[in-house]
């Protein structure tokens, strides 16, 4: 199958996003000095383990990044290939049955009936208001009522017992390269992992993939012939959506960063280093920016942006680059909006940094601003901005949810948290209710934001070298025995 | 049986990520009614751990795990804690090291007073208030009745530590634990509040437990003396037997290592210990002060030494007086002088003056930094427009001279413009006025890059050796980056890292360290850094702001050492900024005293310390703790605090707190009186120079 691949702004900025990250690994690789503290961040079991969680959140967002128009047949056969209009991913892909199997409206997740009474015309004549069989999920079931169960049971444990496989496999791969590392023989290295005494918590990153891996198989072996989490009110598969809305999550939580660094960074620190007219002016810029409603502003810029494109049909050949524009201006929008709380808290910072000794010393020293700023402060501070990016990501998935519900949001076609919850606000409210759209949407976002929340934690205490008496203090309780039996 | 607390066999233990800290192993000490009893040891021996184990309030990761501490014959051990809380502040009180952080800021004095005799005498309103006052008055406060209203804030340090002290009084305790009571004092203040904790104990007899690493106030306060090392005591005696002759090496070293006018004089270096306190997580076997021990054995490094009773009340623990090893015994050296047994390993220094080196560009007058009549304003802001409503003198006009290869100390109290001032010769924070010149360059009004030309030149080293490296940066960044920004050693030549690995061992630590990190360091070792930092790029002089006051005694000693020896090898000239006047003794060349921003005398060392003129030079002098046996030196002693530099008194400064005040002082403020070449004062005591009080009075 021949395609034409597609590279959207957002595809663009993550691929950028991506190499950064590469080449910095790579630089960290390199320097013991660099390396030190990642290594703190791998013997932490609560950042580790909430590091596998994200990687397979990074996985399906990268997967989804990956743009293309496939081939289409035309029929006079000619030389020159037809792209469709439709941009997919290579999640969509994969994810074909999900993204085609669509129903006429809600259904329950595992159903088999839709959630609404139709109106049917019976082979006979007349008419009957009933459940209607659901044109995909279970459709192979003869008799739905008593073979569902068993069904289920069976192509999840099948799907389990796969993904079971797929576990120890990658266990024992990786137990084997330990093994290799340290110079031992397997089983010992089996029994310390087991013992959860090395120094990477193994035993921790390996449980939490076990129970990714047993609900994805068990999800995978479902999703083709089941709505394993339900569909909407225009039929679509909540499973899919929640799975498409995870690349936009991930894209409003680190652009919108990416978008506010520069300014919170540059302004805060330099209105706390330089003093004077320089802070008088920037204090009076955040001060005046946040004092502005900011949906009004947002508000404002989208519908300017809104309506310069629609004046400009031109521009985009695709819908999924008009889609995309939007998300990256609604990026740069909110970052420009909320740069203030994290530039406030930065002067403050710098404002006490800027008395420290060392400072003064690298003054004595002739050291330029410049130098000082960047070798002296922004590493001071950048435990703050770790810190804050993290808090902010799940706020900023929240706003998009609150912006959508203005209907200045990412666009209608893009699939999100916020048009999900935003949709749900109409689904609890009737009678009976749908809550699964609200349930997967939450579910999901939660476990995006908590991961992100436990790794961030990690990274802090492994950077911040006054934070590890912190840590000292709370593992007391733990040793306390060591005391009263030496 | 009169004795007030008994503490057998203390153990206490610190949960800590690795391993635990036995912070104190097998104390055992005994305290009689109205006796003070000194606990002396260096930061990490585990006196503070002593003092809130007796209190019972440990952290949270801290447990007593043996022992018994008697309290009259109670164990306080075995109390509930309910009833702990009614021996806390009625039977014990204790004054702890920084007054600003003990009182609550939104309490009132009385509030805060009123609490404890509320809740241990249940004292309230008139009955309580007066009492109040009684105490109040009984710690020195003048006008108590009005300001037991008034805040924390509203009270100077020396008189918040009076405050302290009234609280810990307000029960009446039988035992006073005073951690490092006046560490964070002045020695003005500092000989005010010693004086109060002795007056107090002699009226009402209580046993006070003092826990101090400062040797002077030790011998001045102290009935018996315990010295404390690792964890454990090494030595009691009374405070006679104690400064005569003190037997565990250890001891003898902690006195050896004091500075002080006689060093220099005999041309020694100051005997530091080597190496640091031993991390007291490990197991011990044998002596623990035996690897830092010049007179160890192979016994101290296999059996631990028990107790040994020397004559009278002193007992030590240390091999070389059990009788069993009689042929090994050495003789505690005895001598009048603190402690001198300099003999040791003391290697003789000659201290000819340097043949000034890089005289390539010497001034006329040869002079290496001179200042003229330097000022430095801070303007204080008012109301909504920001107004200039008046300005700080932080300093007001000070002259002075520092030659090549010599020491010149800034002496004076916290507060009186001395950090502002050095700051401001390097022009870290721009002067007001008057000149600074630099082998004859005008530094004030010097344009940003020929300024920076010339920083290489003159350098800085920081009291506090914990904010004074930045916590992000390796060794070898910290000290290249000086080298990089003045592009010292860009020739090629020499690589840079070779320069780093040459810098560290001239101030004594390993080459491979320049890997590491500052926290992996201890204090004194990071001051070694930074004093490695400020000689990257081969200055001429430095000023040394307090740095040796964030640091022990015997780590003291191997700063100074270091220092003295750079400035004989290099030829460096030192601003040595100091409250501390042994350090002075031991360092300087000339000293000029400074209050409230001016210089108020100047003179070589022996000029100001041996015949000083000034009043307040005198008071500053004579409240030094100093170890003599016989006390023969009458404090002076001066009222008030330090004022305001934002408005100082009419006159002479020093007019409302001296004793010999003339009508004079009060209108004018007093020229200089020449002494001799070098000794000069302002005072009205003594004959005016002409013309420069005619100047000083237009001014």
């Amino acid at each position: 199958m021949s395609f034409k691949p597609v590279i959207l702004w957002t595809d663009a900025l993550v691929y950028v996003l991506v190499a950064v990250i590469v080449i910095f690994a790579w630089q960290v690789r390199r320097h013991e000095h660099l390396l030190a503290p990642w290594r703190r961040v791998g013997h932490s079991a609560s950042g580790m383990a909430a590091l596998t969680i994200l990687m397979f959140f990074i996985v399906i967002g990268l997967l989804d990044t990956i743009h293309l128009r496939p081939a289409i047949e035309n029929g006079n056969g000619g030389s020159e290939a037809a792209y469709g209009v439709e941009v997919l991913s290579l999640l969509d892909l994969l994810a074909t049955p999900l993204r085609t199997q669509v129903e006429t409206t809600y259904s329950a997740p595992f159903a088999t009936h839709l959630y609404a009474r139709e109106t049917v015309e019976l082979p006979g004549g007349g008419q009957v208001r009933e459940f209607p069989r659901l044109k995909f999920g279970g459709a192979h079931l003869q008799d739905p009522e008593t073979q569902l169960f068993g069904d289920i049971a069976t192509r999840a444990g099948t799907g389990a017992g796969l993904a079971l496989l797929l576990w120890f496999l990658i266990a024992t791969s990786v137990t084997a390269i330990v093994a290799h590392c340290r110079g031992e023989r397997f089983v010992s290295t089996l029994s310390t992992i087991w013992q959860g005494i090395t120094p990477v918590p193994w035993r921790a990153v390996f449980v939490t993939l076990a129970l990714i891996l047993l609900l994805g198989g068990a999800a995978l072996a479902l999703c083709s012939d089941y709505h394993i989490l339900g569909t909407d009110k225009v039929g679509q598969d909540v499973f899919y959506q929640s799975l498409k809305s995870i690349r936009t999550g991930l894209l409003i939580g680190t652009l919108t960063t990416l978008m506010m660094l520069p300014f919170a960074l540059l302004l805060g620190v330099a209105a706390g280093y330089f003093r004077g007219w320089v802070d008088d002016l920037i204090q009076y810029l955040y001060t005046t920016l946040s004092s502005i409603p900011g949906v009004l502003l947002i508000a404002a810029t989208v519908l300017m942006m809104q309506v310069y494109m629609e004046t400009h049909p031109e521009l985009f050949d695709t819908i999924a680059a008009r889609a995309d524009l939007r998300l990256l201006f609604l990026c740069v929008i909110l970052g420009v909006t909320s740069w203030t709380g994290l530039c406030r808290l930065l002067r403050g910072e710098t404002l006490k940094l800027r008395e420290m000794e060392y400072i003064q010393a690298a003054h004595a020293f002739g050291v330029s601003h410049w130098r000082i700023i960047s070798r002296h402060i922004i590493p001071n501070v950048m435990h703050i901005v770790l810190i804050t990016t993290v808090m902010d990501f799940s706020g900023l998935v929240l706003a998009e949810a609150v912006l959508s519900y203005v209907g200045v949001g990412v666009d209608p076609s893009t699939i999100s948290f916020g048009t999900m919850i935003n949709a749900a606000r109409l689904e609890m409210a009737r009678e009976p209710m749908v809550w699964w759209a609200l349930f997967a949407a939450f579910t999901f976002m939660f476990a995006l934001v908590l991961s992100a929340n436990l790794f961030a934690d990690a990274v802090q205490s492994a950077f911040d070298p006054r934070m590890k008496t912190l840590s000292a203090l709370a593992r007391t309780w733990r040793r306390k025995s060591i005391g009263k039996s030496a | 049986m009169n004795s007030v607390l008994e503490i057998q066999n203390l153990e206490t233990v610190l949960h800590t990520e690795l391993r635990p800290v036995w912070a104190v192993d097998g104390l055992t000490l005994q305290i009689m009614k109205g006796e003070t009893f000194a606990l002396l040891g260096e930061s990490g021996c585990g006196k503070s751990i002593t003092a809130l184990s007796i209190m019972r309030l440990l952290p949270e990761a801290g447990e007593i795990v043996g022992g018994s501490i008697r309290l009259g014959g109670e164990d306080l051990l075995l109390l509930p804690e309910a009833a702990m809380r009614n021996v806390r502040g009625k039977r014990i009180g204790m004054i702890f090291q920084e007054p600003m952080l003990s009182l609550n800021p939104v309490m009132t004095v009385a509030q805060q007073i009123g609490e404890v005799l509320q809740r241990h005498f249940d004292l309230r309103g008139q009955a309580a208030e007066k009492r109040i006052v009684q105490i109040l008055d009984q710690v020195g406060i003048p006008d108590a009745a009005s300001r037991m209203n008034e805040y924390p804030f509203q009270f100077s340090g020396g008189m918040k530590q009076r405050i302290m002290i009234a609280m810990a009084l307000a029960g009446e305790p039988e035992l006073l634990i005073a951690d490092e009571p006046t560490t964070a004092l002045d020695v003005t203040i500092q000989a005010q509040v010693l004086e109060l904790m002795r007056g107090l104990q002699q009226q009402g007899g209580m046993a006070i437990l003092l826990i101090t690493h400062d040797l002077g106030v030790a011998s001045e306060m102290a009935h018996r003396v315990g010295i404390m090392y690792a964890g454990e005591i090494v030595e009691t005696a009374s405070r006679e037997a104690f400064f005569r002759g003190p037997a565990h090496p250890y001891s003898r070293k902690l006195l050896a290592a004091l500075p002080g006018r006689d060093r220099r004089k005999q041309g020694h270096r100051l005997d530091a210990i080597r190496g640091n306190v031993p991390s007291l997580s490990r197991e011990f076997v044998g002596c623990r002060f035996a690897d830092r021990c010049d007179q160890a054995w192979e016994l101290c490094h296999q059996v631990a030494p028990g107790w040994t009773a020397l004559t009278g009340e002193q007992q030590v623990r240390c091999h070389l007086f059990n009788q069993n090893f009689g042929s090994k015994i050495v003789k505690p050296a005895v001598s009048g002088q603190a402690g001198a047994p300099a003999t040791l390993d003391a290697e003789s220094w000659e201290f000819e003056s340097f043949p000034s080196a890089g005289t390539e560009q010497s001034t006329p007058d040869g002079s290496l930094l001179s200042v003229t009549d330097l000022k430095v304003y801070f303007p204080i802001h008012k109301g909504l427009m920001r107004r200039v409503a008046g300005y700080v003198k932080a300093v007001d006009g000070i002259s002075l001279r520092i030659d090549r290869g010599k020491t010149l100390a800034l002496v004076g109290e916290s507060g009186c413009g001395k950090t502002t001032a050095g700051k401001a010769m390097l022009q870290l924070i721009p002067p007001t006025g008057g000149s600074v010149r630099y082998n004859g360059v005008e530094l004030v009004g010097l344009e940003r890059n020929r300024l920076r030309r010339l920083r290489g030149e003159f350098q800085l080293i920081f009291q506090d050796p914990y904010s004074s490296l930045n916590p992000r940066m390796r060794i070898i960044d910290i000290i290249e980056e000086g080298m990089n920004a003045l592009g010292v050693e860009d020739d090629g030549k020499e690589p840079k890292e070779k320069r780093v690995d040459e810098l560290l061992e001239s101030v004594g630590l390993p080459a491979e360290t320049k890997w590491r990190y500052p926290h992996e360091f201890s204090g004194g070792q990071r001051q070694r850094i930074a004093i490695a930092r400020a000689l990257a790029v081969n200055p001429k002089l430095i000023v040394c702001d307090e740095p040796t006051s964030a640091l022990d005694v015997s780590v003291q000693a191997q700063i100074l050492n270091l220092l003295r020896e750079l400035q004989r090898n290099l030829g460096l000239g030192y601003l040595f900024i100091t409250h501390n006047i042994s350090v002075v003794e031991y360092i300087a060349d000339e000293i000029a005293v400074m209050y409230l921003g001016r210089i108020v005398e100047r003179g070589t060392v022996d000029e100001v310390l041996g015949s000083p003129r000034h009043p307040y030079t005198q008071a500053l002098l004579s409240a030094v703790p100093v170890i003599e046996l016989e006390s023969k030196r009458k404090v002076i002693r001066l009222h008030g605090d330090l004022p305001s530099p934002a408005n100082p008194p009419q006159g002479c400064h020093f007019h409302p707190r001296c004793s010999h005040v003339m009508p004079v002082c009060r209108k004018n403020y007093p020229g200089a009186s020449i002494f001799s070449s070098t000794h000069t004062a302002h005072c009205y005591l003594y004959p005016q120079d002409e013309e420069q009080s005619d100047r000083k009075t237009q001014a």
